[in-house]
């Protein structure tokens, strides 16, 4: 195996990317709308190649403004449908997304021929490629999508970390943030903007298919781990980044031993975020496998059985 | 409606300069209130005034509304029709003056926060946007917990209370908020015997306070112990007064209709407290 400086741009591409996606990830998890960022991430699709087709270029600027637009419609519209429809909530999403999903690849595919938007670049990501695309910044040549990717991680911890109290208490009980006045609708479309925007940007390094991984996987592994939400958020940025160092570690050996060349980045990402969950899960203390058959909840001797496990009656 | 604004306000204005925290006029005027699910109403056409410093039960069968009652006042829900003043005045006028229990049920206990991060929460609207939980806050989270009787578990993850420990917290959440009116939704659901204690109790020290609740409540044999006023409640409100002249076998029966089981339980209810 060689390490060349590309491999390191790779890893911090996909690691800002991770990051990015944990955040918003977490609050996505604790409302119980995991698959509401598959959604979005598929759904922004048609707002990418409108803003594409109208400008005619890959300028980031305009592609995150149509996805931050498709992304707060895709809400929009599976609340609409859940209430007026009476559907249920995941129906709901499935008619939502799929539906524009297929109009942003029938857009993309009618444009292709013309235009330098590839779909399966978009689909599954071209992070080994990122070190060729790059800028000057202080007189560096960063690769655009480390940039673009160190950008929104920044933009959306400076928006975590400002409006933590108010997160938190809109996703742990949205009634009494409304009651505060603190407005449960405004946060939520804020979350989902978040998440229509963080998928842009993670969709040149891991595609819009594996981007779920990026958004869900770090989350719930960090949320066996402990029971404080600031420690949550740090865990799954941590959880996040080092599934893109080990997944582009993996890339390039894993197949060599074999005798193959070597596989997809993203691919090994989104499989080593999943095999951290695994390991986790397995070794967790309290909460993990090994320690629950240990302990047999002994360390937990005066719970009684009822209220503990009770059910959010229903997300938004 | 009109003619109670205008009989209140100015009484109101004069009463806000003499005692600044402690509004004039009645806590909850509900005219004509209809909300609909799916164009199937729910409430109907309903009517309450409440006056200044009662405890108040609201009973009912299963479905009768009560629940959404206290939502369409706080405008979690659409109404449909009809208006709500607190104190006077729109809600949204009045935010500061309202506490709000929801039903247990209705957040996830497994949540990663602290009893203390939770009751914090009370503290969040004097905070506002962007500011953060510092000393004074958690001081006054802690106080709260402390006058629920489990200040020892402040640091304690939610999912690790127990079902009537989690009540407390909903309830010192509440405190923090230091409302005049106070929603509650069935803080008595299956809670231990000393938690029941513990409400009572705090009910009481919230009242000697002039402060008014509005308490969903399932157990009719402790209505006329906790409440001195009581809505019965189904779709339609069936009579709202003092519960010594309103809680009686013929209104019960009104409201709960053919549910003989529940009516024979209210009977007895009442004839204990008879005797």
């Amino acid at each position: 195996m060689t390490w060349i400086p590309e491999d390191s741009w790779i890893v911090l591409t996909g690691a800002l990317c991770a990051m990015a996606c944990a955040l918003p990830g977490c609050f996505l998890v604790l409302r119980k709308m995991s698959m509401m960022g598959d959604a979005i991430s598929h759904a922004v699709l048609p707002g990418l190649a409108t803003a594409f087709l109208v400008t005619g270029s890959r300028a980031s600027l305009t592609m995150f403004l149509g996805a931050a637009v498709v992304g707060v419609l895709t809400a929009v519209f599976t609340q609409w449908i859940t209430r007026l429809g009476n559907v249920d909530q995941g129906a709901a999403m499935g008619i939502v997304f799929t539906t524009l999903f297929a109009l942003g690849l029938v857009l993309i595919r009618s444009a292709a021929d013309k235009v330098d938007l590839d779909p399966s670049c978009v689909l599954y990501g071209a992070i080994e490629l990122t070190p060729l695309d790059t800028v000057t910044l202080f007189g560096y040549l960063v690769p655009r999508a480390t940039l673009v990717s160190g950008i929104v991680f920044l933009l959306n911890l400076g928006i975590i970390v400002a409006l933590f109290k108010e997160f938190r208490l809109s996703a742990f009980d949205s009634g009494l943030a409304d009651t505060l006045g603190f407005s449960s609708h405004f946060l939520h479309y804020l979350l989902m903007v978040m998440v229509a925007v963080t998928t842009v940007a993670a969709f040149e390094a891991v595609g819009s298919v594996i981007v779920i991984a990026m958004l869900i996987v770090p989350a719930a592994t960090a949320l066996l781990l402990t029971h404080r939400l600031g420690l949550v958020l740090l865990l799954a940025c941590l959880f996040g980044a080092s599934s893109a160092f080990l997944g582009h570690l993996g890339a390039i050996t894993v197949p060599t031993w074999f005798g193959f060349q070597d596989t997809n980045t993203s691919g090994m990402m989104a499989t080593a975020a999943g095999f951290l969950f695994l390991i986790v899960w397995i070794v967790a203390p309290r909460t993990g496998l090994v320690a629950q058959f240990f302990h047999k909840r002994t360390d937990l001797p005066d719970l009684p059985s009822q209220g503990k496990k009770a059910r959010p009656t229903a997300s938004r | 409606m009109n003619r109670i604004f205008k009989k209140m306000s100015p009484a109101g204005d004069a009463a806000v300069e003499n005692l600044s925290d402690h509004p004039a006029g009645h806590p909850l005027s509900v005219h004509d209130l209809t909300v609909a699910y799916h164009r199937k109403p729910v409430l109907w056409d309903v009517d309450l005034d409440i006056p200044d410093g009662k405890l108040v039960g609201i009973v009912g069968p299963n479905g009768a509304g009560k629940s959404t009652l206290l939502k369409a006042c706080l405008e979690l829900i659409p109404r449909t029709s009809g208006e709500v003043a607190i104190y006077g005045e729109p809600y949204k006028n009045q935010r500061h003056l309202v506490g709000y229990v929801p039903q247990r049920e209705s957040v996830d206990w497994d949540f990663p926060v602290s009893a203390l991060d939770v009751v914090a929460m009370g503290t969040y609207r004097k905070l506002g946007w962007l500011k953060r939980v510092g000393k004074k806050e958690r001081d006054l989270a802690r106080h709260a917990l402390e006058q629920v009787g489990i200040g020892d578990l402040a640091d304690r993850q939610i999912s690790q209370l127990s079902g009537g420990q989690q009540q407390r917290v909903f309830l010192a959440r509440a405190l923090a908020q230091d409302a005049q009116l106070y929603f509650m939704d069935e803080p008595f659901a299956a809670v231990d015997a000393a938690t029941e204690q513990a409400i009572v109790k705090l009910l009481q020290e919230l009242n000697s306070q002039g402060k008014t609740c509005l308490v969903v409540h399932h157990d009719l044999a402790t209505v006329a112990k906790y409440f001195d006023w009581v809505i019965l409640l189904n779709m339609r409100v069936v009579a709202s007064g003092p519960t010594a002249e309103i809680f009686t076998p013929e209104n019960l029966e009104k409201t709960y209709g053919g549910q003989l089981n529940l009516l024979n339980q209210a009977v007895q209810a009442l004839q204990s407290i008879g005797k």
